[in-house]
């Protein structure tokens, strides 16, 4: 579909590129289990994230953004497409071939309370991963787990403890911890301060961006909130119905916002200033249906500007101007 | 932040580092209904363990002289309508009840989980024959199988044991599966294999322990039953052969004929299975609050 994908501006180690990713669910009906649809969750996506780089993945719920995450990491199988880590393309890996591989890319979900086990300590639960790979081995092990809490800005004696007897934001300090114990280069970030109070949100993000620095960890942050993927963010991908409409850089989408979609996504963030006059323009209808996404682009039956091509011709990605990568005819 | 006061816990404080006895200790103060448990169970399988020391008769050898004789200072439960001892048949009869009640629990249990843990985690087809085979199995009442597979196997203690551990066997494999298949969807089981933890290490490492809870529940309510199951095949001729006493062959045999004329003869046997059960319930409440850290507090 893309000879180029949108990738960073700034020339840099390309660490995960995403080739043309498809996802879709066969939807089963009746006794049979005869295939009655399917849903297209993911269809043909691409990007790239850089050597410390945080790529922002946004979008309304149920455009697939979550199904990216999980794919790439392939705890969901990918229908087509490929996912290359490092220069090594794992969408064909075999179980124990992916194993080495999982070391390099890990996820953050979103819920602080399911994700992690509640019959295992905090500390086991950084250390599994570890002697899963056979990293260390007793006192070692114990030892790196609490510089790993240290890292994460929890305390030693906090090893002994176990989920129930800490906070959300603790928790997902936690599951932070688990993710750096394998020393990965790409961390998936699932909506991962969505859970959270404003005030802790704060906290966790600038915990993450302070390993991003520290560590040099790229990063996917999949979430719905704008401000969020704003603070956290240097490119920012906006999908909609299974595909990215837009990919820029985090300034250019906020100011120049070059996609229909995401002008509208961006007019609808509230902004905390009454004498701020706003253009009232509120996207109309519902999304439509992934199992029956609409002809062409997918977003012209709500895209104010549409015309007669915009039914018939799926737009590509294409770079409107350097850096910035939009899907639509009228750019 | 946390529920606990953390500042609490010992600055030094290593994960999974106490003694086995602290620990115990610890669990025995907080938990004092299933230390009463614990020790009626400990009773019980001490008085099997030793029961020739226990008792002066042959809890098999009859004596016309003395039938439904009274508890007294010779015989302290009575003697049954054949004269023989109660108290020596109740001692040695902890043997064969213990046996069928703790052995056919187990492995009713065991079998339950293996099935209902591959069924629910690997799903497919595996669940697919698995649950067909299961529902077969619960269409049948529990004493009508229990007694077909008696009859197949032949009137043994191991036989017994088996059978009535088959009938047992789909509800644990049931329950086990409806939690595995609620569990096998959590994040933290994504979260380990995304870690590239294998799936079996995952099903025993993570699914297993979180279904602990229902199953302990299931184990200590069917000790009860399974004792009472063996009294029913006994009495129909498939349980334990005859001579050697069980306790509930010995409230079957008698319940209809002499319960208004030598009640003890149903009392104590009703007793002993009544007390078993009791000690199994409270053993296995703390039990399944003890491995629960969330109730661990």
């Amino acid at each position: 579909m893309l000879e180029k994908s949108p990738a960073s501006v700034a020339a840099r180690t390309t660490v995960l590129e995403v080739r043309d990713l498809k996802k879709h669910f066969p939807v089963r009906k009746g006794l049979l289990q005869r295939e009655a649809g399917t849903v297209y969750a993911v269809d043909g996506v691409s990007f790239s994230i850089g050597e410390g780089e945080t790529l922002g993945l946004v979008g309304e719920s149920g455009c697939g953004k979550s199904t990216v995450g999980r794919t790439i990491l392939r705890l969901i199988e990918p229908t087509g497409g490929s996912i290359i880590i490092s220069g090594k393309d794992i969408t064909h890996l075999d179980k124990a071939e992916l194993r080495t591989y999982r070391r390099q890319m890990q996820i953050i979900f979103q819920d602080p309370f399911s994700s992690l086990d509640p019959r295992m300590s905090a500390g086991d639960i950084v250390a599994e991963p570890m002697r899963v790979h056979r990293l260390a081995r007793g006192a070692e092990v114990k030892k790196r787990v609490a510089e790993l809490f240290d890292r994460v800005g929890l305390r030693k004696a906090q090893m002994a403890n176990y989920p129930h007897q800490f906070s959300g934001g603790q928790r997902q300090r936690i599951g932070i911890a688990r993710a750096l114990a394998l020393e990965p280069k790409l961390i998936v970030g699932d909506e991962p301060v969505s859970a959270l109070d404003v005030s802790i949100q704060a906290q966790v993000l600038n915990l993450m961006m302070d390993l991003q620095r520290d560590l040099g960890l790229s990063y996917l942050f999949i979430s719905h909130n704008l401000a969020v993927v704003e603070h956290i963010s240097h490119r920012i991908a906006v999908m909609y119905l299974g595909r990215i409409v837009e990919c820029t850089d985090k300034r250019t989408l906020f100011t120049r916002p070059q996609h229909p979609y995401t002008e509208s996504l961006l007019l609808a963030v509230p902004v905390p200033d009454p004498r701020v006059k706003r253009r009232k323009y509120v996207l109309q209808g519902e999304v439509p249906s992934p199992m029956k996404p609409p002809s062409g682009c997918h977003f012209h039956t709500r895209c104010p500007y549409a015309v007669d091509r915009c039914k018939i011709e799926s737009p590509a990605l294409r770079e409107v101007k350097p850096g910035q990568w939009v899907a639509c005819h009228l750019r | 932040m946390a529920i606990v006061d953390l500042t609490s816990v010992p600055a030094e404080e290593p994960f999974r580092d106490e003694s086995v006895w602290s620990r115990l200790r610890y669990y025995a103060a907080s938990h004092p209904l299933g230390v009463v448990g614990a020790l009626i169970m400990l009773v019980f399988v001490t008085v099997a363990v030793f029961a020739d020391f226990l008792t002066v008769y042959d809890p098999t050898a009859t004596n016309s002289a003395i039938a439904l004789a009274p508890p007294g200072a010779a015989h302290w439960l009575g003697a049954d309508y054949m004269g023989r001892d109660i108290y020596s048949r109740i001692v040695y009869g902890a043997r064969i009840s213990l046996a069928v009640g703790l052995g056919s629990t187990a492995l009713g249990c065991v079998l339950g989980v293996v099935l209902g843990l591959a069924s629910g985690y690997l799903g497919g087809w595996v669940d697919l024959v698995v649950q067909r085979v299961v529902d077969v199995l619960q269409a049948i009442p529990l004493l009508v199988l229990a007694l077909v597979m008696a009859a197949s196997l032949g009137p043994a203690l191991g036989n017994t044991v088996v059978a009535i551990a088959l009938p047992l066997v789909p509800y644990a494999a049931r329950v086990i599966r409806s939690n595995t298949l609620a569990l096998r969807e959590q994040p933290f089981v994504e979260a380990a294999r995304a870690t590239g933890m294998s799936e079996f290490r995952i099903a025993v490492r993570h699914v297993l322990p979180n279904t602990l809870a229902p199953l302990i529940v299931i184990a200590t309510a069917q000790l009860g039953a399974a004792i009472l199951t063996e009294a029913s095949l006994s009495f129909l001729g498939l349980g334990v052969p005859e001579p050697h006493p069980s306790w509930g062959r010995m409230l079957s045999e008698s319940v209809a004929e002499y319960v208004r004329v030598a009640p003890w003869l149903v009392v104590f046997p009703g007793l002993a299975i009544s007390l078993a059960v009791f000690g199994t319930n409270l053993f296995g409440d703390a039990l399944r609050d003890i491995l629960d850290p969330r109730l661990r507090n």
